[in-house]
Order: C-alpha cells, then structure tokens, then sequence
C-alpha cells in the first residue's frame, strides 16, 4: 500500500483511462453512454474510438437494451451513467434483456452513493447494490481506488458475463500500487490484525484504513480487508475473519440494508455465527452537501467504524 | 408485377395453417398462454423464416445469420411453433410449453431455447436489442439484418420511443420493426385503453421509412419486406393491419381470447376451421 497522503484520484477518471486501454487491446470493446460522457469519463474513449462510442441521449432503458443486443452479436459494451439511473431506473431492463439471458454487458456506473455531493438525494444511490446484487448472474464490483478501477474494469472485460461496477465522482486516496492483486470475487486482507476486523468496500476502504490507525492507537490490531466484489461476495475470508477475530464492522457507502452489510450478515449465520456492525447509510436518503460533509453527518467516518469496533471487544 | 408466385403463396398457407394449429394446440396443451396475438402475427412470422430470413437451425452461430426478436414475448406460442415448423425443434415438443423443465417457457428464454435471439416478454424492451444488434452487425460489416414484431399496445411503452429515435438517429436502414395492429390489448380495445392512432406518423416523426400493409396478405408482407432492403439510410417500420385470433373464428377480435386456452370443444373446432387455410389435418 502506497501511503495514505498519497495524490488523490477519482475513480471515475480511472474508469475513462482504463476504457482507451482496452479501446486499443480489444476492438470488441464497445462503449455507450447516455449524455453524461463528460462526468462519466467515457468521452476519452469517444474520443480515441469514435465508431466505437455511442451516446444514446438521455434515454437509458434503450441504453441498456442497446447493450444487450450488442452483446447478443459478441461485442463487450460498457454501458456508462451515473450509479442511480444505471440501477434503479432500468432495473426491468437489466433484469430481463441482460441477466436473464445471461449477456456479457458491462454496466459501469459512476456517481455513486452520498459522495456523489451536491446534487442531493434525487441523484444519490445508495439502494443500487442492494438492488443489483438480487438479480441472478448479476456481479457487483466496488473498486476502492484508481489502481482497482483499472484492473477491475479489465477484469471485467475479460470475464463473461454481466457485472455492475460502481465509482466515485470526488478524489480518493490512491491506496494500491500496480503490484496490487485484483480478482473478481475476492477480498483482499489490507492491514493485519486479530482483535477486530473491519470490511470495507469502494470509497469506505481508505476510511476504514484510518479506523484500523486509530485503533492502533489505543493498541486495538483492527485487521481490514478490501472487498471489492460484493457479489459474489468471498466467504472464506469473512469466514476466516470471524474465526481469528472478536467481530467485524463493515463499511459502505449504500444503505445498511441490501448491501455489504447484509452480505456479510449472510454469510456470517450461514457459516459462522460472529458478532457484527455495520457503517452505512442508515436507511435514510441523503442531502446536498460536499462530500466530506456528507459523509460526516451520515456517520460514513472512522470515527463511527472506531466506535463500533469497540462495540465488538 | 407479384413478389411472390402462386406456388410460393400456397406454400407459405401451408406453413401458417400449420404454425396456426400448433398455436392452439400448445396452448390448448398447456391449458395456459396467449393465443390471439400469437394468430395475428403468424403470417408476419411465416413470411420473415419461410421467405426473407437469411436463418438455418443447422447454422445456430452463424454470424451472419439474421436475427429475429419477438419484442411481445406474451405471443411466444407463434414463435415456439414458427421455429417447430422451420426445424429447430420438434413438433412434439410443442407439448412441453409452459411446463415444469421445458424449454419453452412463457415468454421466450434465449438461454434456453436455441434460435430465440434475445430473451422477451417484459414489454417494451425488444426494438432496444434489435437497434444494438443492427449496430453491431454494421460495426462488423456483416449484411445481416434484424427484424422485431411489437404489438400496437405495447408500444405504449415509453422505452419504445427512446429506442426509435436511436434507430432513426443512428439510420439503422438493417433493421425492420413490425407493429402487429390487432387492436386490443388485455383490458379491451387499444384505442379505448391507450390510444396508439397515428402509428405510422409517429415512426415518419422519428426518421423511419413506414409501410402500411394488410399483416395477413403475404403479397404485402412480402413486398414491404422486399421495399424495406431498397430504403437507405432509415430503419423502416411495417405497421401490419391483423386480426386478433386471426384464423379461429371464434376467437378473432375477442380480447378474451387474449391469455385464454381453448378447452377440447373449442380446440376441434379451432383445427377443423384451420384445416380449410392451409394445415393440415
């Protein structure tokens, strides 16, 4: 891990340079976008791929069709809005000319969750996770920062099958370097510790690194694993964290219920029954506000993860 | 001068005789499905495997192949039956439809069911795949071409619209859409429930190339097929006049014919009366 007061960088704009990365690897690569290329970062591949980039207007039930019937004829497209209207607006569409027919559509959302910022609730998805990882062949994939957006995104051009992808509009820490391991379905252990285990996804990752400094402090070893993949979720590491720790706090930036929390809550009374917390969004929609506001007054802080932590021993 | 020849004509009666008994009998069968706007689209269907698709079940893959998508999936049985009749499945399969284990589901299952391009039956959704379908095959230079039937209370959908302005804005001139306009939809009349009137003008507005036809003359199927190939540049729409339960006399233009099975009674009055277009017995 790279150190914590490293440059930051959203992964949104890591999502952009991946997808020119892959415009030259792979002439199947097609993306498509519903008038927000400019946020979402795909116009570089607009750009680089021109043929290859197609803006459907703000019009994303046909995008995701669009995406569907492209994939059918073997083509790997990256269907590309922000978190709330490629999910909750669509989920018909993706359920029925995507999942069930099982093609090979990437949708890859950015402005997820609170930190989407200003905007307010209306564009603020924290029910997406939850509702994406309940339809069948559907995987959901949270990259922590750009090192992992870029291996996710390849990754996931290079396994079949549909996935969601979430990112962030605002900077966040970079926490991996390109030595940095990324698979589709597992955690990965970023910090020993055997007292307690924190398991985090996306933006809470660097969050909940702080958490495990601050418990340090006071001589908690808070052990944290980076889950990127939220469906399918990795059991033995959460199993294997149960086991050779007090509890485990999770953190996200979705609603508690639905999401990593629930998933690890699943998992936990299917195998082994532990102690559990979790930091999320508490059932409540957001506001407008900078993101860093916003995740204070939703109680999205290492304080919170500290504090809950505490809880366990 | 005619498209088709007398011969072709009597063979394509053949072929929507039998696709038309099949209907009945499957849903008969499975005491379950929608007969009335699997009839009105089963000469449509006929035309597009028996006469203008470039398709082989023998060449499933082919990436040239044409695709078909039935957009209202709720008339699967017309599908189901206009596949059987084409080879890609056995005639006694038929029986299976809407059954425990069958591949014929409900709606259609492209994971399940070689020769169904794309999954259907939550409405609205088909023209969008067809347009990313049309796409693709013009990024691969391919000359397939990619035909959707909707219905005309279907395209009450909003998605429908999104995705003929994509198709008009991208010019997807390999794509033909069909409206089959039977008029009625589950709650009764479509001009009563939703009113659809003027579909043909709200292609125009879109950039579509539009052809209104007779949807049980194969004359005019087969024409407006033919017209659809010479037009560059625009996707081109076919809104085909049809006649729900077209065939059953019974059935035609009853919407309670719409998701309802024929009993024994029914279903030997169905197949003698579809004996005399063409099926055999």
């Amino acid at each position: 891990m790279s150190n914590e007061t490293a440059k930051k960088i959203a992964t949104r704009d890591a999502y952009g340079q991946a997808l020119v990365e892959l415009g030259h690897a792979n002439k199947d690569i097609v993306v498509l976008d519903a008038d927000l290329a400019k946020s979402t970062k795909t116009a570089d591949f607009a750009k680089a791929f021109p043929e290859r980039f197609f803006d459907v207007g703000i019009a994303e039930a046909n995008m995701i069709g669009m995406a569907a019937g492209l994939a059918a004829s073997g083509k790997i497209p990256f269907a590309s809005t922000f978190a709330l209207f490629g999910s909750l607006r669509v989920a018909d569409m993706v359920r029925n000319s995507v999942c069930y027919p099982n093609l090979n559509v990437k949708i890859a959302v950015t402005h997820q969750g609170l930190t989407l910022g200003e905007d307010g609730a209306s564009h603020q998805a924290v029910e997406d996770v939850a509702l994406m990882r309940a339809i069948p062949n559907m995987t959901v994939i949270m990259p922590a920062d750009a090192t992992e957006t870029k291996k996710a995104i390849h990754a996931a051009a290079n396994t079949y099958g549909p996935m969601y992808i979430r990112m962030g509009r605002p900077g966040v820490p970079v926490l991996f370097d390109d030595s940095y391991e990324f698979e589709i379905g597992k955690g990965v252990q970023i910090r020993e510790g055997n007292d307690v285990a924190i398991i985090a996804t996306g933006v809470m990752v660097h969050i909940a690194v702080k958490a495990a400094e601050q418990l340090a402090k006071e001589g908690i070893q808070a052990r944290v694993i980076n889950m990127a993949t939220i469906k399918p979720i990795d059991a033995d590491i959460i199993v294997k964290a149960a086991r050779e720790t007090k509890g485990i706090v999770t953190a996200e930036e979705c609603n508690i219920y639905g999401g990593l929390g629930a998933a690890v809550a699943e998992v936990l009374c299917e195998q082994h029954p532990a102690k559990l917390r979790r930091v999320g969004v508490e059932d409540t929609f957001g506001e407008s506000g900078t993101p860093d506001e916003l995740l204070q007054k939703y109680g999205l802080t290492a304080e919170n993860i500290v504090a809950k932590a505490k809880e366990l021993l | 001068m005619s498209i088709l020849t007398q011969e072709q004509t009597t063979q394509l009666a053949q072929h929507a005789g039998n696709i038309r008994q099949e209907i009945v009998k499957m849903v008969a069968a499975a005491n379950s499905g929608h007969p009335g706007g699997s009839l009105s689209a089963a000469d449509i269907l006929t035309v597009l495997y028996f006469h203008e698709m470039n398709v082989d079940p023998n060449q499933l893959d082919n990436p040239d192949r044409d695709r078909f998508i039935l957009s209202k999936g709720h008339a699967s049985p017309v599908l189901y039956a206009t596949l059987a009749e084409k080879g890609y499945l056995p005639k006694d399969e038929l029986k299976t439809f809407r059954k425990l284990n069958s591949r014929l589901q409900g709606h259609p299952s492209k994971k399940l069911l070689p020769g169904v391009e794309q999954s259907t039956g939550s409405l609205g959704q088909g023209l969008s795949s067809a347009n990313g379908m049309a796409l693709a095959a013009r990024l691969d230079k391919r000359d397939s071409r990619v035909y959707v039937v909707m219905g005309d209370g279907e395209i009450q959908e909003g998605m429908v619209w999104e995705a003929a302005m994509a198709a008009g804005h991208y010019k997807l001139d390999n794509l033909v859409a069909f409206v089959d306009y039977n008029h009625l939809q589950i709650d009764g009349n479509v001009e009563d429930i939703m009113n659809v009137h003027p579909v043909d003008e709200k292609f125009r507005a879109f950039n579509w190339h539009v052809i209104t036809i007779d949807g049980h003359d194969f004359e005019q199927i087969a024409a407006a097929l033919a017209e659809a190939r010479t037009v560059k540049g625009k996707p081109t729409c076919i809104v085909a006049n049809t006649v729900k339960g077209k065939g059953v006399s019974y059935m035609e233009n009853n919407c309670g014919w719409h998701g309802t099975a024929p009993n024994d009674e029914q279903l030997a009055q169905a197949l003698a009366e579809l004996c005399g277009q063409g099926g055999d017995k």
